[in-house]
Formats: structure tokens, sequence, C-alpha cells
């Protein structure tokens, strides 16, 4: 090895598939569980948060209306980047955990695989929770499951990588757009990701990373109008219950915190939590005694 | 009411349904006083007399219900679910054996018309027990994983416009999946909810599993807010709905609620119009609009503005408005004074922000509460009569031009809970109604529901789906 310096990387945050800085021009340190310096991440503030809402939102007709299919190969393709720098997440996360890099790859490919199980169910989740409803009466009516909208996802604060991407992947898998709030003390594997996610088709805006302080970016993401749910993975007891008194303010869809084993195979409820049930009633016609009339 | 036809009247005979001078609250299957002994008087709309006295639940016999529910819950839902089952099917049979009794007394209680509780209410009510019913033994396969577990006690508060539909919506799942209930109807229609107490007692269902309180928002607050509640559901406004997911944050609660809504009924120019203006008279003046899922805005495309307004004038001055028991009336009472005056106050202020009003030549009863059908015309999408939902039989009209604006206008509403569709263009229909943000939508029809398909909204017309497999989920502990 050669005494060459390393080009250190400036760590941003992720809006409307751009990388800016927080506007409020705040950064704070972030250590590896030693207390090392790691980086000076972004301290997003109220405005970020905003912003990152109006970039949800602009997204979420495309994401929403492109095909299942499309969706699912999209996600895929998150996979296949990130196993191209499956050393590079080993580091970070190894760093933001305290983890051997044994046990931190172990994470990564764990993390890598959610990726791919859920680029395999946008078009299945359909016909799981969806389905034709036989009424009393001449009508065709279906159920199918539509994606609530712009959501609010604060990252599990622990598990900076694999619990990142076990609430972030089912909430784009399903159609909406995402406003990440990272682990706290553990920012680094999150915006990281914003990078591998810019780099694999998925549309600008569709996922949106902010780091900083958790309960100050939560807080007006919780009561912002546009936003149509809130996962609270990431908040604590007392947070989560403030959280879900602003959500009511507009009925937000609230996932409350729950103790969660990321390392086993999710079930399907981070789906259906951020998804609506839309049921359309066509008439069908019937053949009445005189021939057709339909 | 000036109309083409003069009809004899042909009033159904109450002498069917026998309602008592007073009533109690339904606790632990039997009927009780409440514990500071008040009670509150339910009158006939269409009339103002007093039907009956009724107790009127507190704080207190809140708790008491509660604790009834929880005693009867172990019991209840440790039994065969082919065992509850045959509870539920025994109900739906006894409300269909009494179903004429009910409609009466739903029709003298409420104030809608006899033709709606007779052959819309009831029947619903009906099927939904038995559809229900049908669910208790097959949980399993409801594609929750095995053996899901019910949640505990169901803390249920329903509205005064569907009394009895809305008690069945809420409780035959909840009984098909092992929970038991505490259910506050609303403080304008307490009887139908007490006759089925009643029917509960006929099919022999175990004590304390259905606890009936009449009472006031005071006892639905405290019901919600119940530490030993573990689920609740919720069908009226959206400020109450609001105030109830604020009640319920931090806790372990599940919660579903049915709320509001100013559903958006598009007409395209290729529309059957006949077809439509039934439709579009369905969509507003069922219930005389007193529906969450009322189709109270109208969108029409413009170039058929004038010819679809003609024919919908026309036809609103052939609609009957009078004695809800009455078999040819089309319009019913509003459900009470307070609600008379929120219509006619929204209204009024319609009307003082430039909307041009209409109503046909109709004469209204000189006692009880009454509204006749109107329209607005000359609506923005600023206006409040646009905005806001009146729980009336009052339609507001917009106009478009192309499908895009008929879907931007149909969305541009904090609810999401109905909308309509009529066009002889079925890809038209399947494009429109994808974009279209609401829970239910009716493509060249209005106003229909069946057991089987959930019902429920987007946005702040509330979560959760009533109906259907979907609407298992809400009492399960999944």
């Amino acid at each position: 090895m050669s005494d060459r310096l390393t080009v250190l990387k400036t760590y941003k945050l992720y809006v409307g598939g751009k990388f800016p800085r927080s506007e409020s021009g705040r950064v704070y340190e972030v250590t590896d569980s030693k207390g090392k310096w790691l980086a000076n991440a972004p301290l997003s503030s109220r405005k970020d948060a905003r912003d990152a809402v109006v970039a949800a939102r602009k997204a979420f007709g495309g994401w929403s209306g492109a095909t299942a299919y499309n969706r699912g190969q999209v996600l895929y393709r998150v996979a296949e980047m990130l196993e191209g720098r499956r050393d590079q997440f080993t580091r970070e996360v190894a760093d933001a955990e305290g983890l051997s890099k044994s046990k931190a790859a172990a994470v990564v490919d764990a993390t890598i695989d959610r990726w791919v199980w859920y680029a395999g169910w946008t078009d299945k989740i359909a016909q799981v929770v969806g389905g034709g409803n036989p009424v009393a009466g001449p009508f065709f009516n279906l159920s199918s499951p539509e994606p609530t909208g712009v959501v609010a996802v604060l990252a599990p604060q622990e598990s900076s990588f694999l619990g990142l991407v076990s609430v972030l992947a089912p909430v784009i898998a399903t159609g909406n757009t995402a406003i990440v709030v990272a682990s706290e003390k553990s920012p680094l594997p999150a915006l990281s990701l914003a990078e591998v996610l810019a780099t694999s088709d998925v549309p600008g805006g569709v996922v949106n990373v902010l780091s900083g302080r958790t309960a100050e970016i939560a807080t007006p993401l919780a009561a912002h109008q546009d936003v149509n749910a809130i996962d609270l993975a990431g908040a604590d007891e007392v947070l989560a219950k403030e959280l879900e008194i602003a959500a009511a303010d507009n009925l937000k869809r609230v996932l409350r915190p729950q103790p969660v084993d990321y390392a086993e195979t999710p079930g399907i409820d981070r789906m259906t939590a951020f998804l609506e049930t839309k049921t359309v009633w066509h008439p069908t016609g019937s053949l009445g005694a005189s021939g057709s009339s339909y | 009411m000036a109309s083409v036809f003069e009809y004899a009247p042909a009033p159904e005979s109450r002498s069917i349904v026998d309602i008592a001078p007073s009533y109690g609250l339904f606790i632990d299957g039997e009927f009780v006083e409440a514990a500071d002994g008040k009670v509150f008087k339910t009158v006939s709309p269409s009339t103002e007399e007093v039907l009956s006295e009724v107790a009127q639940a507190g704080e207190a016999d809140v708790d008491r219900a509660v604790q009834a529910a929880r005693k009867a819950f172990e019991k209840w839902s440790a039994l065969p679910g082919s065992e509850r089952a045959k509870y539920l099917f025994r109900i739906a049979r006894i409300i269909q054996e009494r179903s004429r009794e009910l409609a009466v007394l739903e029709t003298l209680d409420n104030g809608k018309p006899i033709k709606e509780t007779r052959d819309a209410d009831l029947p619903l009510v009906a099927a939904h027990f038995f559809y229900y019913a049908g669910w208790a033994d097959k949980l399993d396969h409801a594609g929750f994983g095995a053996n899901p577990r019910p949640l505990g006690v169901a803390g249920q508060v329903i509205p005064w416009n569907f009394p009895l539909l809305m008690l069945a919506w809420k409780i035959a799942p909840a009984l098909a999946t092992g929970n038991t209930v505490v259910l506050k109807p609303a403080e304008t229609t307490p009887l139908s909810a007490l006759f089925f107490a009643d029917i509960c007692r006929q099919a022999g269902l175990p004590k304390g599993v259905v606890n009936i309180l009449p009472g006031y928002g005071g006892a639905g607050a405290a019901l919600v807010a119940h530490p030993d509640v573990n689920k609740v559901a919720f069908t009226g406004s959206t400020a109450v709905g609001k105030e109830i997911a604020r009640t319920v944050a931090g806790t372990r609660k599940k919660v579903t609620l049915e709320l509001g809504g100013k559903g958006a009924n598009i007409v395209f120019d290729d529309a059957p119009v006949d077809q439509a203006v039934e439709g579009i008279v369905n969509g507003i003046f069922f219930n005389q609009g007193q529906v969450c899922c009322a189709g109270s805005r109208l969108l029409v495309q413009e170039s058929i503005q004038d010819e679809l307004l003609e024919s919908l004038k026309r036809r609103l001055s052939t609609l009957r408005l009078g004695d809800p028991l009455d078999k040819n009336t089309d319009i019913g009472a509003i459900n009470s004074e307070e609600q008379l005056t929120r219509i006619t106050s929204l209204v009024e202020q319609g009307e003082a922000e430039g909307a041009e009003r209409w109503s046909p030549a109709c004469e209204l009863p000189e006692s009880g509460y009454w509204f006749a059908p109107t329209l607005f015309t000359n609506v923005t999408q600023a206006h409040t009569v646009a905005r806001d939902e009146i729980f009336g039989p009052v339609l507001s009209v917009l106009t478009f031009r192309t499908p895009d604006e008929a879907v931007a206008k149909a969305n541009n509403t904090p609810y999401g809970l109905s909308a309509g569709i009529w066009t002889e263009k079925g890809s038209r229909i399947l494009a429109v109604a994808n974009k279209l943000r609401a829970g239910v939508v009716w493509s060249n029809t209005f106003n229909k529901f069946d057991p089987t398909s959930p019902f429920g909204g987007y946005k702040e017309s509330g979560f959760g789906r009533e109906g259907g497999r979907h609407g298992l989920e809400a009492y399960l502990d999944v």
C-alpha cells in the first residue's frame, strides 16, 4: 500500500433525484461505534423535509402509474447495483453498527436479497390482496390495491441498512413514493444507498433520503397535509405518540413502531399498511327473455 | 307537491311494530337503567312525535358494558367457529323474519322512506349477517395465516343515517372473528339497535357478547378511550374521526374509520342521459342525501350540460316528498333539527357565495324536519357547496371539457370515498376509474352495496374496509 491520501466522500441528502446539502447549511458529526469520526452528515431542516414532500408528490403519478413489471425490474436493478458495491456497504455497515467484517457482509447480503424479494412482489401483491367480489346482482365487482401516496418512513435507529431497506422497499414496491429519515446515529449507509438508487432507474423523487435529528425532521412530516402515511419504525414511544397525534390532522395511515427481527423473511404487512383498496362496480347487463340486453 | 300523477296515500301500517314507552341500556344480556338514571327522548323526525324514552349511557355504563364484553370474550372467542357461525345465521334469519317490523321501526325513528328501509336497508342487514356467519369457521383460509386471533373487545360507534345497516356492518364481522362488542348507536336513532338486542336474546346469543349503549357523543368518546377496548370502529364525521385518531395515538388499539365524503358523479357526453339522470337522483337523493358516499358533486361534460340539467330538473319535479311510511314516497324527512339547520346554513352560504339555487315546486309538511331537493348551478370548485359535505339533498353541478379535467376536479377534495362514471365507452370507464382517488367507484350505476364488496375511503374519508374478506382484517390480530 502506498501512503496515498484517500479521497473522502461528502455525504449529501437525496431529494428529487439530486444530491443537495441541507438548505440550512448545517452538518453533524457521525462517528463509528467507538466514537471515531466518520463524516459530517447533513443536518436536515424542516425546509428540507418540505422540499422532499414536494419531490415525492411530483414523482407519485409516474411511479404509481408505472406497470408493476416495470417497478419489479427497477427494484431488481437496485439489487444488481448494490451487489457491485458490496464491499463499500460492508465497510459502512461495520462502522455504523460496530460489526465484524464478516457479520457486516452477512447483513449486506441479506439486504441485497431483500430487494430481490420485494422486486418479485410488485406484480403479485394485487392478486393476493385484490380480487373479484361475488355481489348479489348483475355487476362485475373488482377490488384492487392502490398505493396510498406519499409515505414518510422513519428508518429503524439500530439496523441502519437491512432495517432501512426492510421498511423502504415495501413502500415503493407497491407504487408509493417515500421520504426516508435515516437512522440518526448511523445515517451513512442510507445516504450511500441514495447513490445506488440514483443509478438504478429509480425515478428521481420516488425515494428521498434525509439525515439529521429524527424528531426534528419527522415532526413537520407527520403534520404535513400532503403526506398520506407515516411509518414510525424509527421513533421511540414518546415521539411515536406525538407524531401519531399530529398525523391525525389529515388522517394519515400510521404504522406504529413494533418489535421486528429484520433478519427474518418479512410478511406482506408492510406492503398492505400502505395500500388502499379500490372497489369498482360495472353493470354486466343480463340476457332478457326477449333476447340480448347487453 | 306538484306532480305529473296524483297518487292516493298508501301508508304502510305501523301496527306491525310495538314500541315500548321506555328502553334501557342492553348490558350483559339485560336491559338496565343508566347508572345516573339519565334518559333522553327519541322522536320521529317526520312528525316530531316522541316515540320512546331511552336510557342514556354515561361513563360508568361504558365501563360496565366493557367489563361485560371482556368477561364474555373468553368463552366466545374459544367457541369453535362453526358454533359462532350458527349464532350469526340465526340472527340473519330472525332479521329476515322480522324485517317488515324493523323497516317500519327504522322509518319511524330515522325519517327515511319505507321504500328504502324495506328494499335496501333491511335486505342488506340480513345479507351482511348471513355473509359473515359463513366466515366464522373459515378464517384459516381468509389469507391472514393459520388460526388468526380476534382482538378482544370492540368499541363501535355508529351514525344515524343507516342505523341498523351500520350496526350490521360493525357487529357481524366482529362476532364472526370472535370479538365481543360494545356498540353505541346515534342519539337520534337508538331504537333499531335496541330491537336488535332483543333479536340477540331470541337467537340465544351468550350474555355480554353484544352490549348496546344508547347515548350521546360523550358516551362514544368514553368508549373509544376506555383502556380495556382493543378495537375501535367508527362511522361518522371526519372531524370526530380525527379526534378518535388522536385519542388512540400511542395505544395498541386497532382502528377503522369510515368518514365523510364529497363524491363526484362524472357524466360524459356519450352517457345515456335518462339512465344517468336516474343515477344522479339516486346518488344524491337516496336517504335525503344523508349518505357518506353520496354523489354530491355532479361533474357534467360541458357540451351536454343544458340537455342533462333539463332532464334532471324534469325528473326532480316528479319526486314525492312526504310521509316516510307512504310507499310512494321518494324523499323522507331530514333526521334531526340539528341536521336540518346545518343543511340550511350551508345552502344559504352557497347562495351568498353566488351559486344559483333551484328546487322543484315542493310543498313541505307542517311539522317535522324537511328540506326540498336542491340543485346548485354556476358552482366553482372554490364554493363551499362544492367543498364541504352537506349531508343533505343538495347537489352541486360543475362542468368539465376533457376527461383529464374531470379527473382533476373529482380528486380535488380532501375526501376520497366514492365516485361515479357515466359513459358508454368501456376503455374510458377503466381509465378514469383507475385515476380516481376514491375507495368505491360506480360505473354507470351508483349507491350499490353488497356484503361481499369492500367499502371504505381514501384520504380523509377514513381507513380500513368494511365488507368482504377485507372486512375481516379490521377485527383480527394480523
